[in-house]
């Protein structure tokens, strides 16, 4: 095995730089190492002016998603030795507006994120006092795939829709949305079913499917948004032939 | 640029969450914000693991998770705080429940417990072993749903505004334009979780840099019990990554290169092939950590490029308990040891976790300083004293962060008084110096990296698992050199944009403090106790230390030490037994 | 703030495989309508009587038409192999208190399409 390995990283620097430039720096080829520990050797060692965002390294906080020869991949779950021998380019993850080298800009999932409300919704809400809503293994296991997101935002970076239409409200929020809606102690499915069911919602998802290959979290967002446009086509039929009985 | 907020909230993990929806439920009329210098559900609460501990079984009761905690404490926790800490804390845990919490449950739907290192009952309640991860997930999703908590996302703190003894808001920069802003404020809440980055080798995540502590210790409030920084007897070799503490309550066992289950050796009790509450495995995290040591003098751990290990053994518990309760380290060890732990010994090794001490806060939050509270990890009640048991902590950031934002919401609807000017002059010094600083660092010589390097070298050659009089010495000589080099350090990075030098170089700066401190306090701790160990003095001394440390910040920069007694309310100091 | 966004390239669908094989899934529909179409044109040539129906069977036997059928049949086999293939990701089937296997969902459908296939060729060959 090589002792070295060359990054090629994406700068861009509001300012100077009208596009993203790459530039190639040597860092040492070692097992353990993520690619975000080449990075941080660069940043430690070679060029302390390269930002990137990073905290957790150990694929959970969700920040340090980037995109890695060419795929969205979490930076410290990637590993340098399965690239060599190089080069690796690093650049930003995809479909969000560069702030600066690796550093995008996720304002607009956060504002869409309220907006499928993505807490329990109870219409009465009980007293503490009577204990845990009850819910089963069985039940919680109907949910708990979509609750493992991390916000790493790679499936927005995957999805060719959301490059394309940037008002499509994404995988992360619609299955954060599910998450909920599956969750056998909430009742707030109703309140979703607007921003879900509108041409924002899934009915902008084509099923491409990389979505679901990109999350590394097994979260599998595509498929919440298959099911949920299943649930949306049951009801609207529903509502046609049964137009009084609401559910 | 200034705007004004009744409450501020530094730091956005569980402890501040928490605080901001109590602030909010208290008097909505009240303008809360966060300020966070990443998103909030990056924060790193995060990472924990292994559960929540409050008192849930029928044959379990507050007392005896009082009791545990104190004896695993060494006897120099608050009791008051303690008896508070243990009575509200299955109530914060059920009201996350409510929250929408994924907590694993019982086949007949209600809460499971697990066992957990030092508690005598399982009372550990968990979501899988992503506890941390559901948590904070659950926090600021119910967070958004309060429209009216406003978000500073990644804005970094600078410093605590002041003003003849009460604090009165922040300066923070904003990572994305470098705007830097006077966040003023009827009180301050800080929240901004522990300083696992002063050492080398540690679970704790890139943003752990004690700026919270740092903050306020140069605001003029007290830190507290310092010198207590807890080892975690697993984790991974190079990464630092946690392994839980639950592979090990559901029945791991730590080998030795012999295979032997060296705890035995070390007054933890004698092994059963099941596991046994406060016993061998599943005693307290300092004596399974002061173990490994012992271990390695005698020569009998495997040595790897990344040090000695020892091994976690969790094949026996097969492939089904391991995917069900354990998936998180089954992931953690394929993707970062390349191991799967239903085929294999996992290699691991003592690894620095979690800060014991503190701002030094009463038991509503409030610290020594008016208008100031603090809560979660940055904080220092006491409830953890010289030891924090397992899944003591999460629990600790719900119970205080509530108490906190309760506290602070109180006395921000009391004292709604108008901003003194010269705390707007301090907010446009704080804005000229940082200004200042790109231009001034360009001058510079020194990388950051290497300083805190040798930082982080020094705290565990000097302030480790074990320390003497000597160690600490040299450390607290070697960190005022590093002090000295800190003021050449260089900024390389020009740019105003999400210049993450110039935050690197700021951490730096507050993790000194931090280390400063740490050191000050161990160095006068001559005793023996829960995480700090001298070999000099190695009997705990109740008649000269059964107190807590607190360090002030003196005009030269230098740490005064004082002493402050323990509360003792109903469990006399005694012996700390486990596994007999 | 100034920030970069990156352009979406006409051909971004050429980058990656799945990105071609959704655009093609895409394109599917379009001659799904056909089919539906053809099958229309049919019905109607034959209610017109014996002439009509041969002319429409002699225009389907000329080599362009025979060229767009084919092509027609292949995308609707692309069509129906990623729909099944995507069926166990939107049902979600419990059967006595268990989720069924996605691959028993997936057999299940191709079942019903012998099934149906087989009906049809009964009605038509019989």
């Amino acid at each position: 095995m090589a002792d070295e390995i060359t990054l090629e990283v994406a700068r861009f620097r509001p300012g100077e730089d009208t596009e993203p430039v790459l530039q190639s720096y040597q860092v040492p080829l070692r097992e353990q190492w993520a690619v975000l520990d080449g990075l941080s050797y660069i940043k430690d060692h070679l060029d302390g002016t390269l930002s990137f965002r990073w905290s957790c390294r150990m694929g959970i906080c969700g920040s340090c998603g980037m995109t890695v020869n060419g795929d969205p991949q979490l930076s410290c779950a990637t590993f340098l030795t399965d690239y060599a021998p190089g080069p690796i380019r690093i650049e930003p993850l995809h479909n969000f507006p560069v702030i600066r080298d690796l550093v995008v800009d996720i304002g607009d999932f956060m504002d869409k994120l309220p907006t499928v409300k993505p807490w329990l919704v109870r219409d009465v809400h009980s007293p503490l006092e009577e204990g845990e809503y009850l819910q089963t293994p069985e039940e919680l296991e109907d949910y708990q795939q979509y609750s493992m997101c991390i916000n790493c935002m790679l499936c927005y970076s995957a999805c060719p829709v959301y490059a394309l239409d940037q008002d499509f409200v994404g995988p992360a929020a619609i299955a954060l949305a599910q998450r909920y809606n599956l969750d056998s102690r909430d009742e707030g499915a109703d309140e979703r079913l607007a921003v879900l069911s509108s041409p924002e919602g899934i009915w902008s998802c084509t099923f491409v499917g990389e979505c679901s290959a990109a999350c590394p979290k097994g979260v599998d967002p595509a498929g919440a948004i298959q099911r949920y446009k299943l649930t949306a086509a049951t009801q609207a039929i529903k509502g046609l032939l049964m137009p009084r009985s609401r559910r | 640029m200034t705007t004004f907020h009744d409450v501020v909230v530094i730091g956005g993990g569980g402890a501040g969450l928490r605080a901001a929806i109590a602030v909010a439920e208290t008097n909505p009329a009240l303008r809360v914000a966060v300020v966070s210098k990443v998103y909030p559900m990056r924060s790193h609460t995060v990472s924990a693991e292994g559960g929540a501990a409050a008192v849930a079984a029928d044959d379990d009761s507050l007392d005896e998770h009082a009791y545990d905690t104190v004896s695993g404490s060494d006897w120099l926790c608050d009791q008051d705080a303690v008896e508070a800490f243990v009575a509200e804390a299955p109530r914060e845990l059920l009201r996350l429940e409510h929250w929408g919490c994924p907590w694993s449950r019982q086949p007949d739907g209600r809460i499971a417990v697990r066992a957990f290192g030092g508690m005598k009952k399982k009372r550990t309640w968990f979501a899988a072993d992503r506890t941390g991860f559901h948590l904070l997930h659950t926090l600021f999703q119910t967070a958004l749903s309060y429209s009216d908590i406003v978000r500073y996302d990644e804005w970094y703190v600078t410093k605590i505004l002041v003003d003849d003894g009460r604090a009165y808001g922040v300066v923070a920069i904003e990572l994305a334009t470098g705007r830097i802003e006077t966040i003023t404020a009827s009180t301050v809440i800080v929240c901004t979780g522990g300083c696992g980055r002063v050492y080398p080798f540690t679970t704790n995540a890139n943003i752990k840099t004690g700026d919270g502590m740092a903050l306020a210790y140069r605001a003029g409030a007290a830190l507290k019990d310092m010198e207590f920084v807890q080892y975690h007897p697993t984790g991974l070799p190079f990464t630092g990554i946690l392994i839980t503490e639950a592979t090990r309550a559901e029945g791991g066992w730590l080998l030795n290169k012999d295979g032997y289950r060296y705890l035995q050796d070390y007054d933890l009790g004698t092994p059963s092939p099941t596991p046994v509450l406060r016993s061998m495995e599943l005693g307290p995290r300092d004596r399974l950590s002061q173990a490994f040591v012992h271990e390695v003098e005698k020569g009998r751990t495997t040595d790897t490029p990344y040090g000695p290990v020892v091994h976690l053994d969790l094949r026996h518990l097969g492939a089904k308990l391991i995917d069900a309760k354990l998936p998180f380290v089954r992931e953690l060890c394929t993707n970062y040891q390349n191991i799967d732990p239903v085929k294999e010994l996992v290699p691991v090794r003592p690894v620095v976790h979690y800060m014991m001490g503190g701002i030094h806060t009463d038991i509503r939050g409030a610290t020594s300083l008016e208008g100031l509270y603090a809560a979660g990890e940055v904080a220092c009640v006491s409830i953890n004293g010289a030891n924090r048991l397992g899944s003591n902590s999460l629990p600790e950031c719900l119970v205080f962060g509530t108490r906190a934002g309760r506290a602070a919401a109180v006395f921000a609807g009391r004292y709604r008084t108008a901003v003194p000017e010269a705390v707007l002059a301090q907010g446009r010094d704080e804005e000229r110096r940082l200004s200042g600083e790109l231009a001034r660092r360009a001058e510079g010589h020194e990388r950051i990296a290497d300083i805190r390097t040798e930082m982080q070298t020094t705290m565990e050659n000097g302030a480790g698992i074990y320390r003497d009089g000597d160690s600490l010495a040299k450390a607290e000589h070697e960190l005022a050199e590093l002090r000295l080099r800190y003021q050449h350090a260089a900024i390389d990075d020009h740019s105003t944009n999400f210049n993450t030098e110039l935050i690197a170089w700021l951490e730096l700066g507050f993790m000194l403090d931090v280390a400063e401190s740490i050191i000050a306090c161990a160095l006068r701790r001559e005793e023996s106790r829960g995480a700090h160990q001298r070999t000099d003095f190695p009997a705990r001394d109740d008649d000269r230390f059964l107190a807590h440390s607190l360090v002030r910040r003196q005009p030269d920069g230098t740490g005064r030490v004082t002493y402050l007694p323990v509360t003792i309310t109903r469990w006399p100091p005694g012996e700390r037994v486990y596994g007999r | 703030m100034t920030v970069y966004e990156r352009p979406v390239h006409l051909l971004w669908w050429l980058e990656r495989r799945s990105y071609l094989l959704f655009v093609l899934r895409e394109l599917s529909s379009v001659f799904v309508a056909w089919t539906v179409v053809y099958l229309l044109l049919l019905v109607n040539a034959v209610s017109d009587g014996p002439a009509s129906y041969q002319r429409f069977l002699d225009r389907s036997g000329e080599w362009w038409m025979v060229a767009i059928n084919v092509i027609a049949m292949l995308f609707l086999l692309l069509h129906v192999v990623t729909w099944f293939g995507l069926a166990p990701r939107a049902m979600v089937v419990k059967a006595r208190g268990r989720r069924v296997p996605p691959r028993q969902i997936v057999a299940a459908h191709y079942f019903a399409w012998l099934v149906l296939s087989a009906i049809v060729a009964w009605l038509v060959l019989r």
